[in-house]
Protein backbone atom coordinates (compact mmCIF):
# COMPACT_ATOMS: atom_id res chain seq x y z
CA UNK A 1 0.00 0.00 0.00
CA UNK A 2 1.47 3.45 -0.49
CA UNK A 3 0.14 7.07 0.28
CA UNK A 4 -2.58 9.08 -1.21
CA UNK A 5 -1.04 11.63 -3.68
CA UNK A 6 -1.83 14.64 -1.43
CA UNK A 7 -0.17 13.67 1.19
CA UNK A 8 3.00 12.67 -0.14
CA UNK A 9 4.90 15.53 1.35
CA UNK A 10 4.18 13.33 4.79
CA UNK A 11 6.23 10.65 3.21
CA UNK A 12 9.49 11.40 2.42
CA UNK A 13 10.56 12.80 5.62
CA UNK A 14 13.62 15.10 4.04
CA UNK A 15 10.88 16.78 2.42
CA UNK A 16 8.55 17.09 5.68
CA UNK A 17 11.81 18.70 7.34
CA UNK A 18 11.58 21.29 4.66
CA UNK A 19 8.28 21.70 4.85
CA UNK A 20 7.53 22.23 8.39
CA UNK A 21 10.68 24.42 8.86
CA UNK A 22 8.64 27.57 7.66
CA UNK A 23 5.07 25.97 8.24
CA UNK A 24 5.65 25.77 11.89
CA UNK A 25 6.85 29.12 12.65
CA UNK A 26 4.24 30.34 10.41
CA UNK A 27 1.60 28.15 12.02
CA UNK A 28 2.64 29.83 15.28
CA UNK A 29 2.54 33.39 13.75
CA UNK A 30 -1.02 32.61 12.71
CA UNK A 31 -1.76 31.64 16.66
CA UNK A 32 -0.85 34.27 17.76
CA UNK A 33 -2.36 37.00 15.83
CA UNK A 34 -6.02 35.01 16.17
CA UNK A 35 -5.63 34.55 19.77
CA UNK A 36 -4.09 37.95 20.57
CA UNK A 37 -7.18 39.45 18.40
CA UNK A 38 -9.57 36.78 19.66
CA UNK A 39 -8.67 38.35 23.32
CA UNK A 40 -8.42 41.92 22.23
CA UNK A 41 -11.96 41.46 20.66
CA UNK A 42 -12.99 39.30 24.11
CA UNK A 43 -11.99 41.65 26.60
CA UNK A 44 -13.77 44.55 25.10
CA UNK A 45 -17.11 43.11 24.99
CA UNK A 46 -19.80 43.80 27.82
CA UNK A 47 -19.30 41.56 30.82
CA UNK A 48 -21.88 38.93 30.96
CA UNK A 49 -25.13 39.88 33.27
CA UNK A 50 -25.38 36.57 35.11
CA UNK A 51 -21.36 36.27 34.91
CA UNK A 52 -19.53 38.78 35.19
CA UNK A 53 -16.02 38.94 34.17
CA UNK A 54 -15.90 35.08 34.53
CA UNK A 55 -17.02 34.58 31.19
CA UNK A 56 -13.99 35.15 29.95
CA UNK A 57 -12.72 32.06 30.96
CA UNK A 58 -14.62 30.41 28.15
CA UNK A 59 -12.29 32.00 25.76
CA UNK A 60 -9.55 29.92 27.08
CA UNK A 61 -11.21 27.04 28.31
CA UNK A 62 -13.91 26.05 25.57
CA UNK A 63 -11.27 25.73 23.06
CA UNK A 64 -9.04 23.59 25.37
CA UNK A 65 -12.11 20.86 25.31
CA UNK A 66 -12.80 21.19 22.12
CA UNK A 67 -8.67 20.90 21.06
CA UNK A 68 -8.74 18.06 23.39
CA UNK A 69 -10.97 15.23 21.53
CA UNK A 70 -9.50 17.04 18.34
CA UNK A 71 -5.99 16.20 19.77
CA UNK A 72 -7.16 11.96 20.22
CA UNK A 73 -8.68 12.20 16.52
CA UNK A 74 -5.38 13.19 15.62
CA UNK A 75 -3.71 10.85 17.77
CA UNK A 76 -5.84 7.99 16.64
CA UNK A 77 -5.24 9.11 12.82
CA UNK A 78 -1.71 9.30 12.83
CA UNK A 79 -2.09 5.23 14.76
CA UNK A 80 -4.04 3.86 12.29
CA UNK A 81 -1.59 5.12 9.39
CA UNK A 82 1.89 4.20 11.04
CA UNK A 83 -0.07 0.66 11.68
CA UNK A 84 -1.38 0.34 8.39
CA UNK A 85 1.61 1.99 6.62
CA UNK A 86 4.15 1.04 9.24
CA UNK A 87 5.79 4.46 8.16
CA UNK A 88 8.14 6.27 10.68
CA UNK A 89 6.51 9.40 10.58
CA UNK A 90 3.75 8.85 11.55
CA UNK A 91 4.58 7.03 14.23
CA UNK A 92 6.59 10.06 15.47
CA UNK A 93 3.63 12.19 14.55
CA UNK A 94 1.34 10.00 17.20
CA UNK A 95 3.93 10.11 19.64
CA UNK A 96 4.33 13.86 19.88
CA UNK A 97 0.12 14.45 19.69
CA UNK A 98 0.04 12.51 22.53
CA UNK A 99 1.63 14.84 25.22
CA UNK A 100 -0.13 18.02 23.29
CA UNK A 101 -3.44 16.52 23.35
CA UNK A 102 -3.24 15.72 27.33
CA UNK A 103 -1.84 19.17 27.81
CA UNK A 104 -4.70 20.35 26.19
CA UNK A 105 -7.34 18.10 28.14
CA UNK A 106 -5.72 19.14 31.57
CA UNK A 107 -5.91 22.92 30.55
CA UNK A 108 -9.57 22.32 29.83
CA UNK A 109 -10.01 20.18 33.11
CA UNK A 110 -7.81 22.98 35.21
CA UNK A 111 -10.04 26.14 33.51
CA UNK A 112 -13.00 24.41 33.95
CA UNK A 113 -12.68 24.02 37.83
CA UNK A 114 -11.71 27.75 37.99
CA UNK A 115 -14.50 28.44 35.95
CA UNK A 116 -17.07 26.01 38.53
CA UNK A 117 -15.60 27.52 41.61
CA UNK A 118 -17.85 30.95 40.99
CA UNK A 119 -20.40 29.65 38.95
CA UNK A 120 -21.91 26.32 40.71
CA UNK A 121 -20.05 26.76 43.78
CA UNK A 122 -17.67 23.69 43.83
CA UNK A 123 -14.57 23.14 42.36
CA UNK A 124 -15.11 20.02 41.10
CA UNK A 125 -18.86 18.96 39.71
CA UNK A 126 -19.28 14.82 38.20
CA UNK A 127 -21.10 16.37 35.57
CA UNK A 128 -21.56 14.35 32.61
CA UNK A 129 -18.80 16.11 30.64
CA UNK A 130 -16.13 16.88 33.31
CA UNK A 131 -16.37 13.19 33.63
CA UNK A 132 -15.98 12.41 29.85
CA UNK A 133 -13.17 14.85 29.22
CA UNK A 134 -11.81 13.41 32.80
CA UNK A 135 -11.93 9.66 31.71
CA UNK A 136 -10.27 11.13 28.07
CA UNK A 137 -7.25 12.61 30.19
CA UNK A 138 -6.72 9.33 31.34
CA UNK A 139 -7.07 7.71 27.98
CA UNK A 140 -3.84 10.13 27.34
CA UNK A 141 -1.61 9.17 29.90
CA UNK A 142 -2.36 5.56 29.38
CA UNK A 143 -1.22 5.88 26.17
CA UNK A 144 1.91 7.90 27.30
CA UNK A 145 2.34 5.14 29.99
CA UNK A 146 2.37 2.14 27.77
CA UNK A 147 4.88 3.55 25.00
CA UNK A 148 7.09 5.15 27.60
CA UNK A 149 7.40 1.85 29.56
CA UNK A 150 8.39 -0.66 26.50
CA UNK A 151 11.87 -0.32 25.66
CA UNK A 152 11.73 -1.47 22.16
CA UNK A 153 11.02 2.20 20.18
CA UNK A 154 9.10 0.45 17.29
CA UNK A 155 7.66 -2.30 19.40
CA UNK A 156 6.63 0.72 21.65
CA UNK A 157 4.85 2.54 19.19
CA UNK A 158 3.17 -0.13 17.34
CA UNK A 159 1.60 -1.07 20.95
CA UNK A 160 0.59 2.35 21.83
CA UNK A 161 -1.26 2.66 18.13
CA UNK A 162 -3.14 -0.29 19.06
CA UNK A 163 -4.26 1.41 22.26
CA UNK A 164 -4.75 4.33 20.69
CA UNK A 165 -7.36 2.72 18.31
CA UNK A 166 -8.68 0.70 21.35
CA UNK A 167 -9.40 3.92 22.67
CA UNK A 168 -10.94 5.49 19.60
CA UNK A 169 -13.28 2.75 19.57
CA UNK A 170 -13.66 3.15 23.32
CA UNK A 171 -14.21 6.75 23.58
CA UNK A 172 -17.72 6.99 22.03
CA UNK A 173 -18.79 4.52 24.28
CA UNK A 174 -17.47 6.17 27.66
CA UNK A 175 -19.03 9.31 26.56
CA UNK A 176 -22.12 7.63 25.78
CA UNK A 177 -22.12 5.94 29.45
CA UNK A 178 -21.49 8.66 31.15
CA UNK A 179 -24.51 10.57 30.17
CA UNK A 180 -26.57 7.64 30.48
CA UNK A 181 -25.18 8.02 34.37
CA UNK A 182 -25.67 11.35 34.25
CA UNK A 183 -29.28 11.00 33.31
CA UNK A 184 -29.71 8.51 36.03
CA UNK A 185 -28.02 10.43 39.10
CA UNK A 186 -29.36 13.93 37.93
CA UNK A 187 -32.23 15.25 36.84
CA UNK A 188 -31.71 18.30 35.90
CA UNK A 189 -27.95 18.90 33.82
CA UNK A 190 -25.68 21.92 35.23
CA UNK A 191 -25.86 22.94 31.58
CA UNK A 192 -28.98 23.75 30.79
CA UNK A 193 -30.10 22.05 27.18
CA UNK A 194 -30.76 24.53 24.65
CA UNK A 195 -30.09 27.57 27.69
CA UNK A 196 -29.11 30.76 26.51
CA UNK A 197 -27.09 30.80 23.31
CA UNK A 198 -24.05 32.50 22.90
CA UNK A 199 -24.14 36.31 22.13
CA UNK A 200 -22.51 37.50 18.83
CA UNK A 201 -20.19 39.71 21.11
CA UNK A 202 -18.88 36.30 22.67
CA UNK A 203 -18.98 34.14 20.03
CA UNK A 204 -16.58 35.73 17.56
CA UNK A 205 -13.68 36.11 20.11
CA UNK A 206 -14.41 32.68 21.15
CA UNK A 207 -14.06 31.37 17.37
CA UNK A 208 -10.97 33.57 17.14
CA UNK A 209 -9.08 31.86 19.57
CA UNK A 210 -10.73 28.74 18.96
CA UNK A 211 -9.40 28.75 15.31
CA UNK A 212 -5.95 30.33 17.20
CA UNK A 213 -5.63 27.36 19.16
CA UNK A 214 -5.55 25.04 15.97
CA UNK A 215 -3.29 26.95 14.72
CA UNK A 216 -0.95 26.47 18.13
CA UNK A 217 -1.71 22.79 17.75
CA UNK A 218 -0.27 22.78 14.67
CA UNK A 219 2.63 24.47 15.12
CA UNK A 220 3.32 22.57 18.39
CA UNK A 221 2.79 19.34 16.81
CA UNK A 222 5.13 20.39 13.89
CA UNK A 223 7.69 21.21 15.89
CA UNK A 224 7.83 18.29 18.33
CA UNK A 225 7.53 15.61 15.10
CA UNK A 226 10.83 17.66 13.80
CA UNK A 227 12.17 17.26 17.68
CA UNK A 228 11.31 13.63 17.67
CA UNK A 229 13.06 12.81 13.87
CA UNK A 230 15.71 14.91 15.45
CA UNK A 231 16.36 12.66 18.58
CA UNK A 232 16.05 9.43 16.39
CA UNK A 233 18.35 10.51 14.40
CA UNK A 234 20.91 11.73 16.84
CA UNK A 235 20.48 8.37 18.83
CA UNK A 236 21.58 6.41 14.98
CA UNK A 237 24.50 8.75 14.77
CA UNK A 238 25.46 7.89 18.38
CA UNK A 239 25.04 4.23 17.67
CA UNK A 240 27.52 4.27 14.49
CA UNK A 241 29.89 6.47 16.13
CA UNK A 242 30.09 4.15 19.36
CA UNK A 243 30.28 1.06 16.71
CA UNK A 244 33.71 2.56 15.50
CA UNK B 1 -10.28 -29.66 17.32
CA UNK B 2 -7.70 -31.66 19.48
CA UNK B 3 -5.34 -28.92 19.73
CA UNK B 4 -8.15 -26.60 20.94
CA UNK B 5 -8.79 -29.01 23.34
CA UNK B 6 -5.31 -29.62 24.74
CA UNK B 7 -4.60 -25.57 24.41
CA UNK B 8 -8.16 -25.60 26.66
CA UNK B 9 -7.03 -28.05 29.36
CA UNK B 10 -3.20 -26.31 29.43
CA UNK B 11 -4.69 -22.94 29.76
CA UNK B 12 -7.33 -24.16 32.67
CA UNK B 13 -4.82 -25.93 34.25
CA UNK B 14 -2.47 -22.56 34.20
CA UNK B 15 -5.10 -20.32 35.41
CA UNK B 16 -6.72 -22.32 38.28
CA UNK B 17 -2.84 -23.78 39.74
CA UNK B 18 -0.81 -20.98 41.83
CA UNK B 19 -3.46 -20.55 43.78
CA UNK B 20 -5.49 -18.22 41.17
CA UNK B 21 -9.05 -17.94 42.57
CA UNK B 22 -8.08 -18.30 45.69
CA UNK B 23 -5.48 -15.20 45.69
CA UNK B 24 -8.08 -13.17 43.85
CA UNK B 25 -10.52 -14.03 46.82
CA UNK B 26 -8.47 -13.45 49.16
CA UNK B 27 -7.72 -10.02 47.60
CA UNK B 28 -11.65 -9.46 47.20
CA UNK B 29 -12.17 -10.20 50.67
CA UNK B 30 -8.85 -7.40 51.98
CA UNK B 31 -10.83 -5.19 50.47
CA UNK B 32 -13.94 -5.15 51.64
CA UNK B 33 -13.37 -5.72 55.01
CA UNK B 34 -11.36 -2.66 54.88
CA UNK B 35 -14.03 -0.22 53.77
CA UNK B 36 -16.26 -0.07 57.03
CA UNK B 37 -12.62 0.86 58.76
CA UNK B 38 -12.42 3.59 56.48
CA UNK B 39 -16.41 4.70 56.02
CA UNK B 40 -17.67 3.83 59.57
CA UNK B 41 -19.99 0.95 60.56
CA UNK B 42 -23.25 2.85 60.91
CA UNK B 43 -25.29 0.55 58.53
CA UNK B 44 -27.66 3.31 56.93
CA UNK B 45 -24.38 5.10 55.63
CA UNK B 46 -22.45 1.63 54.91
CA UNK B 47 -25.54 0.14 53.17
CA UNK B 48 -26.02 3.37 50.51
CA UNK B 49 -22.18 2.62 49.36
CA UNK B 50 -21.84 -0.77 50.36
CA UNK B 51 -23.22 -2.49 47.05
CA UNK B 52 -21.73 -0.44 44.34
CA UNK B 53 -18.10 -0.58 46.19
CA UNK B 54 -18.67 -4.41 46.31
CA UNK B 55 -19.16 -4.23 42.52
CA UNK B 56 -16.41 -1.61 42.16
CA UNK B 57 -13.93 -4.12 44.30
CA UNK B 58 -14.89 -6.80 41.70
CA UNK B 59 -13.21 -4.64 38.55
CA UNK B 60 -10.17 -4.20 41.23
CA UNK B 61 -9.85 -8.07 42.16
CA UNK B 62 -10.03 -9.16 38.56
CA UNK B 63 -6.68 -6.95 37.59
CA UNK B 64 -4.89 -9.09 40.23
CA UNK B 65 -4.07 -11.87 37.71
CA UNK B 66 -3.55 -10.16 34.70
CA UNK B 67 -0.32 -9.40 34.53
CA UNK B 68 1.00 -13.00 34.14
CA UNK B 69 -2.14 -13.84 31.80
CA UNK B 70 0.31 -13.42 28.19
CA UNK B 71 3.72 -12.48 30.13
CA UNK B 72 4.49 -15.66 31.74
CA UNK B 73 4.30 -17.32 27.98
CA UNK B 74 5.86 -14.84 26.48
CA UNK B 75 9.24 -14.96 28.67
CA UNK B 76 9.30 -19.12 27.97
CA UNK B 77 8.55 -19.09 24.58
CA UNK B 78 5.47 -20.28 24.76
CA UNK B 79 3.57 -17.52 23.13
CA UNK B 80 6.72 -17.91 20.35
CA UNK B 81 4.93 -21.72 19.74
CA UNK B 82 1.39 -21.09 20.05
CA UNK B 83 1.82 -18.42 17.56
CA UNK B 84 3.43 -20.61 14.96
CA UNK B 85 0.89 -23.88 15.44
CA UNK B 86 -2.20 -24.33 13.54
CA UNK B 87 -4.56 -22.31 16.15
CA UNK B 88 -4.74 -18.89 15.16
CA UNK B 89 -3.43 -16.34 17.95
CA UNK B 90 -6.84 -14.73 18.30
CA UNK B 91 -8.40 -18.15 19.07
CA UNK B 92 -5.77 -18.64 21.68
CA UNK B 93 -6.55 -15.00 22.81
CA UNK B 94 -9.79 -15.81 23.09
CA UNK B 95 -9.22 -19.05 25.15
CA UNK B 96 -6.74 -17.51 27.43
CA UNK B 97 -9.52 -14.73 28.21
CA UNK B 98 -12.18 -17.61 28.86
CA UNK B 99 -9.26 -19.40 31.19
CA UNK B 100 -9.13 -15.97 33.03
CA UNK B 101 -13.15 -15.35 33.55
CA UNK B 102 -13.69 -18.84 34.35
CA UNK B 103 -10.48 -19.04 37.62
CA UNK B 104 -10.86 -15.55 38.29
CA UNK B 105 -14.47 -13.59 37.31
CA UNK B 106 -16.22 -16.80 37.96
CA UNK B 107 -15.46 -16.59 41.55
CA UNK B 108 -15.47 -13.88 42.05
CA UNK B 109 -19.20 -13.46 40.79
CA UNK B 110 -20.30 -15.69 43.57
CA UNK B 111 -18.47 -14.13 45.90
CA UNK B 112 -19.88 -10.67 45.46
CA UNK B 113 -23.25 -10.75 47.06
CA UNK B 114 -21.84 -12.26 49.90
CA UNK B 115 -19.49 -8.91 50.47
CA UNK B 116 -22.82 -6.64 49.28
CA UNK B 117 -24.86 -8.06 52.01
CA UNK B 118 -22.31 -8.14 54.08
CA UNK B 119 -21.86 -4.33 53.55
CA UNK B 120 -25.12 -3.32 53.71
CA UNK B 121 -27.18 -4.20 51.07
CA UNK B 122 -30.74 -6.34 50.67
CA UNK B 123 -30.75 -10.11 50.56
CA UNK B 124 -32.77 -9.28 47.38
CA UNK B 125 -29.89 -8.02 45.87
CA UNK B 126 -28.14 -11.19 45.52
CA UNK B 127 -29.44 -13.00 42.49
CA UNK B 128 -28.52 -9.28 40.99
CA UNK B 129 -24.88 -9.19 42.15
CA UNK B 130 -24.26 -12.87 40.87
CA UNK B 131 -25.72 -11.89 37.22
CA UNK B 132 -23.62 -8.64 37.36
CA UNK B 133 -20.41 -10.36 38.22
CA UNK B 134 -20.86 -12.87 35.80
CA UNK B 135 -21.65 -10.41 32.84
CA UNK B 136 -19.27 -7.77 33.70
CA UNK B 137 -16.72 -10.63 34.76
CA UNK B 138 -16.73 -11.41 31.08
CA UNK B 139 -16.03 -7.42 29.96
CA UNK B 140 -13.18 -7.32 32.51
CA UNK B 141 -11.71 -10.85 31.86
CA UNK B 142 -11.34 -9.54 27.66
CA UNK B 143 -10.87 -6.04 27.98
CA UNK B 144 -8.35 -6.85 30.67
CA UNK B 145 -6.74 -9.74 28.20
CA UNK B 146 -6.09 -7.01 25.79
CA UNK B 147 -4.73 -4.96 28.58
CA UNK B 148 -2.24 -7.56 29.40
CA UNK B 149 -1.15 -8.37 25.79
CA UNK B 150 -0.35 -4.93 24.96
CA UNK B 151 1.92 -4.74 28.01
CA UNK B 152 4.10 -7.96 26.65
CA UNK B 153 7.47 -6.81 27.32
CA UNK B 154 7.25 -3.49 29.29
CA UNK B 155 8.81 -2.83 32.78
CA UNK B 156 6.55 -2.58 36.12
CA UNK B 157 3.58 -4.75 33.65
CA UNK B 158 1.32 -5.22 36.38
CA UNK B 159 1.01 -1.23 37.17
CA UNK B 160 0.89 -0.67 33.29
CA UNK B 161 -2.19 -3.14 32.94
CA UNK B 162 -4.04 -1.43 35.93
CA UNK B 163 -3.40 2.23 34.19
CA UNK B 164 -4.21 0.61 30.51
CA UNK B 165 -7.40 -1.13 31.36
CA UNK B 166 -8.98 0.85 34.21
CA UNK B 167 -10.23 3.94 32.04
CA UNK B 168 -11.62 0.85 29.53
CA UNK B 169 -13.75 0.05 32.23
CA UNK B 170 -15.64 2.89 33.08
CA UNK B 171 -18.85 1.94 30.68
CA UNK B 172 -19.05 -1.58 32.65
CA UNK B 173 -19.00 -0.54 36.53
CA UNK B 174 -21.55 2.11 35.28
CA UNK B 175 -24.12 -0.25 33.52
CA UNK B 176 -23.59 -3.35 36.63
CA UNK B 177 -23.89 -0.33 39.21
CA UNK B 178 -26.81 0.69 37.86
CA UNK B 179 -28.43 -2.31 37.57
CA UNK B 180 -27.45 -2.87 41.68
CA UNK B 181 -28.88 0.28 41.90
CA UNK B 182 -32.40 0.10 39.80
CA UNK B 183 -33.09 -3.14 42.03
CA UNK B 184 -32.50 -1.85 45.25
CA UNK B 185 -34.73 1.15 44.13
CA UNK B 186 -37.49 -1.33 42.70
CA UNK B 187 -37.34 -0.46 39.39
CA UNK B 188 -36.96 -2.56 36.41
CA UNK B 189 -32.81 -2.82 35.69
CA UNK B 190 -33.26 -4.73 32.45
CA UNK B 191 -31.99 -1.70 30.53
CA UNK B 192 -28.87 -1.60 32.23
CA UNK B 193 -28.16 -5.29 32.04
CA UNK B 194 -28.82 -5.04 28.56
CA UNK B 195 -26.45 -2.54 28.30
CA UNK B 196 -23.58 -4.77 30.39
CA UNK B 197 -24.61 -7.47 28.34
CA UNK B 198 -23.83 -5.53 25.23
CA UNK B 199 -20.46 -4.30 26.27
CA UNK B 200 -19.34 -7.58 27.09
CA UNK B 201 -20.66 -9.13 24.06
CA UNK B 202 -18.77 -6.36 22.09
CA UNK B 203 -15.30 -6.83 24.30
CA UNK B 204 -15.87 -10.93 23.47
CA UNK B 205 -15.97 -9.83 19.72
CA UNK B 206 -13.14 -7.05 19.29
CA UNK B 207 -10.93 -7.48 21.59
CA UNK B 208 -9.28 -11.06 20.37
CA UNK B 209 -8.37 -9.23 17.51
CA UNK B 210 -6.50 -6.50 19.22
CA UNK B 211 -4.78 -9.33 22.03
CA UNK B 212 -3.77 -11.56 18.87
CA UNK B 213 -2.02 -8.12 17.59
CA UNK B 214 -0.31 -7.13 20.38
CA UNK B 215 0.61 -10.65 20.92
CA UNK B 216 1.95 -10.67 17.28
CA UNK B 217 3.65 -7.38 17.76
CA UNK B 218 5.48 -8.56 20.62
CA UNK B 219 6.72 -11.56 18.95
CA UNK B 220 8.13 -9.67 15.96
Amino acid sequence: MTLPRALDFLAVPERFMAVSTWLAPALGALAAALIGAGLWTGVSAPSDYQQGATVLIMFIHVPAAWLSMFGYICLAGASFLSLIFRHALADAAAKACAPLGAGFTALALATGSLWGRPMWGAWWVWDARLTSVLVLLLFYLGYIALRASIEDEGRAGRAAAILALVGAINLPIVHFSVNWWNTLHQGASVFRPGGPTLALVYLIPLLLIALGYMAAFGSLWLVRIRAELWRRRARVLSLQAAGR
Amino acid sequence: MKGLLALMRREFNLAFGGGGPLLALTFYACLVALLPLAAGRNPTQLGLLGPDIAWLALALASLLSLERLFERDYEDGALELLAMGPIPLEAVSVVKALAQFLAINGPLAFAAPIAAIALGGPVSLAPMAILTGLLGGVAFAFVGGLGAALALGAKRGGLLVAIVVLPLFAPPVIFGAAALDAVRAGQSSLMALALLAAYAAAAVALSPLAMAAACRNALD
